[in-house]
């Protein structure tokens, strides 16, 4: 096969990401720019969907100029156009799916829609030091706490997941707890490296429940009556006592995330680990795995920090790896967003 | 001059292409949404015309008021299209291709904008007074003499706009919806005056723009951050 550039547009949520992959040379990536919305939302306490909609259409033309321009490449060079189908907000995804197959129309070339967990779950393969197929893959975002098998692109066995709030989420809903702005998780994580340890023992969730499912919402109920019961004995938190709940929080999620990830790639009898998500952008996280892992010579993957919350490289090289395999194209023209989209639906 | 119109503020959509006035017109298909249809319906006509988008001029679309989602449908396509051939875009608002398509001379257009309320606006010879504004029903503002023509679907869901709109008017247009030929029709003389603008600057009328409330409002009413 020929080798192709592929022009991908992610705007599933609170980012617009565009990105040139071009699988010359075992692939690579070209240029990428992202537009994120993180200070807009910050008023309202979280994602409002119908602004991120109205935000993303004002962002993909400028982005697309500027990575036409950092690439040196032309439009009339590229071989397809994949953007996020879903899961995400509607509104948002509409955004991109219409400008993506109206611009791959009029260029005349094919488009991919792409999942956007699949997006995540091969982002580790953007980095210097790839993992190779097959892999166990630990996907911790703000909406998803998945861990999977991966033999391939597009073959992806789901080995467990949360059976309520994902890992993101627990972080940012705790660190509101904690009276943090909005996202809290990487604030509540800054917060914790201050905590001591030990000092506020909270609950494993799940821990030796036998299985690879995760829950995370109970962790939160534990912050809030501690919270409580600190109040109640002795007026408002003070700058300590935050951090002593931070870093109980997060040694509580890192060990189970640690535990069942290593669990599970040791069941499978392979010998790497790839983390993906926002939540893989936490350090205690990958302290803790590197150091666990190392003992089992496990071999463990991040893709650069960059690329751990959403952007469009990841939804680029997914297009790019699909058409590889000779999967999923279609030609241009009518689209359907799908805001909820159960990876395991995702056909090869 | 080539152009190519497109209408999606309502269930309604349409798409028009003008060659040098001459209006080629085609609705969307009704019961399956925009997204579905809007782009192979442009591809179809344009090859029935025999054009490519590197042909064209300009594209024009409906930017609202109207449904949201409609309007950024119109508005992410037209940007798509049009930034493949570098060519310019020519918003047009919703109500004015309305007041236009009525044929009124001057005209008052109510298009349903749900929850309650109503897009709203007053034409006199193609020229809007004052803002299209969103309304209830029982404060929008009411001419100050006769001889209107009144169109479109928010006449039919607000009776009690209809029922104060009445003394004031003596031409009724309920049934008429937005259309991609009037959408042409007022952006072909844009386009020639170089009124139009980049992709990049192309956005939605959205008219309804308080969407949510900041956590300081929240707190400031004595509701929860
Ligand atoms: N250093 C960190 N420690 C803990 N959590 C973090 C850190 N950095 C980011 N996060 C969390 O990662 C999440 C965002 O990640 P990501 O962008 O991958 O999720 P998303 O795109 O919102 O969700 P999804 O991809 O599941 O739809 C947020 O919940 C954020 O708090
Ligand atoms: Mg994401």
């Amino acid at each position: 096969m020929p080798p192709m550039l592929v022009l991908g547009i992610e705007s599933s949520c609170d980012e617009t990401g565009v990105a040139l992959y071009s699988t010359a040379a075992g692939g690579a990536l070209l240029a990428h720019a992202l537009h994120t919305q993180v200070v807009m939302h910050q008023a309202y306490g979280g994602v409002v969907p119908e602004l991120a909609s109205r935000d993303h259409i004002r962002r993909a033309v400028p982005l697309l100029r500027k990575v036409l321009a950092d690439s040196g490449c032309s439009l009339r060079e590229i071989d397809a156009v994949a953007y996020t189908q879903g899961p995400g907000l509607a509104g948002a995804l509409l955004v991109g799916a219409a400008f993506a197959e109206a611009l791959a129309t009029s260029l005349g070339v094919p488009t991919v829609p792409v999942h956007h967990l699949e997006g995540h779950l091969l982002s580790p393969l953007l980095s210097s030091r790839p993992p190779c197929f097959p892999f166990i893959a630990l996907l911790v975002s703000g909406g998803h706490s998945q861990l999977m098998h991966v033999t391939g692109v597009g073959h992806y066995e789901l080995l467990g997941e949360t059976l309520d709030d994902a890992a993101g989420e627990a972080f940012d809903k705790t660190a509101k707890l904690l009276g943090l702005a909005y996202p809290g998780g990487p604030a509540l994580a800054a917060l914790a490296e201050h905590g001591r340890p030990d000092r506020v023992k909270l609950p494993r969730p799940m821990l030796h429940s036998g299985d690879l499912d995760f829950s995370f919402s109970g962790l939160k109920t534990a912050v809030l009556t501690r919270v409580r019961e600190s109040i109640a004995s002795g007026g408002p938190l003070d700058e300590q006592q935050r951090a002593d709940i931070a870093r109980g929080f997060q040694d509580a999620i890192v060990e189970v995330l640690v535990k069942k990830s290593l669990r599970a790639v040791k069941d499978s009898g392979l010998k790497q680990l790839v983390v993906a998500g926002g939540v893989g952008a936490n350090r205690e996280l990958r302290r803790q795995l590197d150091a666990r892992a190392a003992k089992s010579k496990i071999a463990v993957f991040y893709p650069e920090l960059e690329f751990c919350t959403d952007n469009g490289a990841m939804i680029a090289l997914a297009g790019a790896l699909r058409l590889q395999c000779g999967a999923a194209t279609k030609p241009a023209g009518a689209f359907a967003v799908r805001p909820r989209w159960p990876l395991a639906d995702l056909l090869a | 001059m080539n152009l190519l119109a497109i209408e999606t503020s309502t269930d309604v959509g349409s798409i028009a292409l003008w060659r040098d006035g001459e209006v080629l017109l085609r609705a969307c298909p009704t019961g399956v949404s925009h997204s579905e249809t809007l782009l192979p319906l442009i591809s179809a006509t344009m090859a029935e015309a025999g054009l490519g988008f590197a042909d064209l001029q300009g594209i024009a679309f409906g930017a609202g008021p109207g449904s949201f989602t409609g309007l950024r449908v119109a508005c992410g396509v037209a940007q798509g299209l049009a930034f493949a051939h570098d060519l310019p875009l020519i918003p047009v608002g919703t109500l004015d291709a309305m007041a236009l398509g009525s044929g009124g001379e001057r005209v008052i257009v109510a298009l349903d904008a749900r929850m309650g309320e109503v897009y709203f606006g007053y034409f006199e010879s193609g020229v809007a007074l004052g803002l299209v504004g969103v309304y209830a029903p029982a404060v929008a503002p009411l001419p100050e003499f006769g001889g209107w023509l009144a169109c479109g679907n928010g006449l039919v869901a607000y009776p009690a706009l209809h029922e104060r709109l009445a003394p004031f008017v003596s031409a009724w247009m309920p049934e008429l919806m937005p259309s991609a030929q009037a959408v042409a029709r007022l952006a072909a003389p844009r386009l020639a005056r170089g009124e139009w603008v980049d992709p990049a600057d192309a956005v939605p009328l959205y008219v309804r723009d308080k969407v949510a409330k900041t956590v300081a409002e929240r707190l400031a009413e004595g509701g929860k951050a």
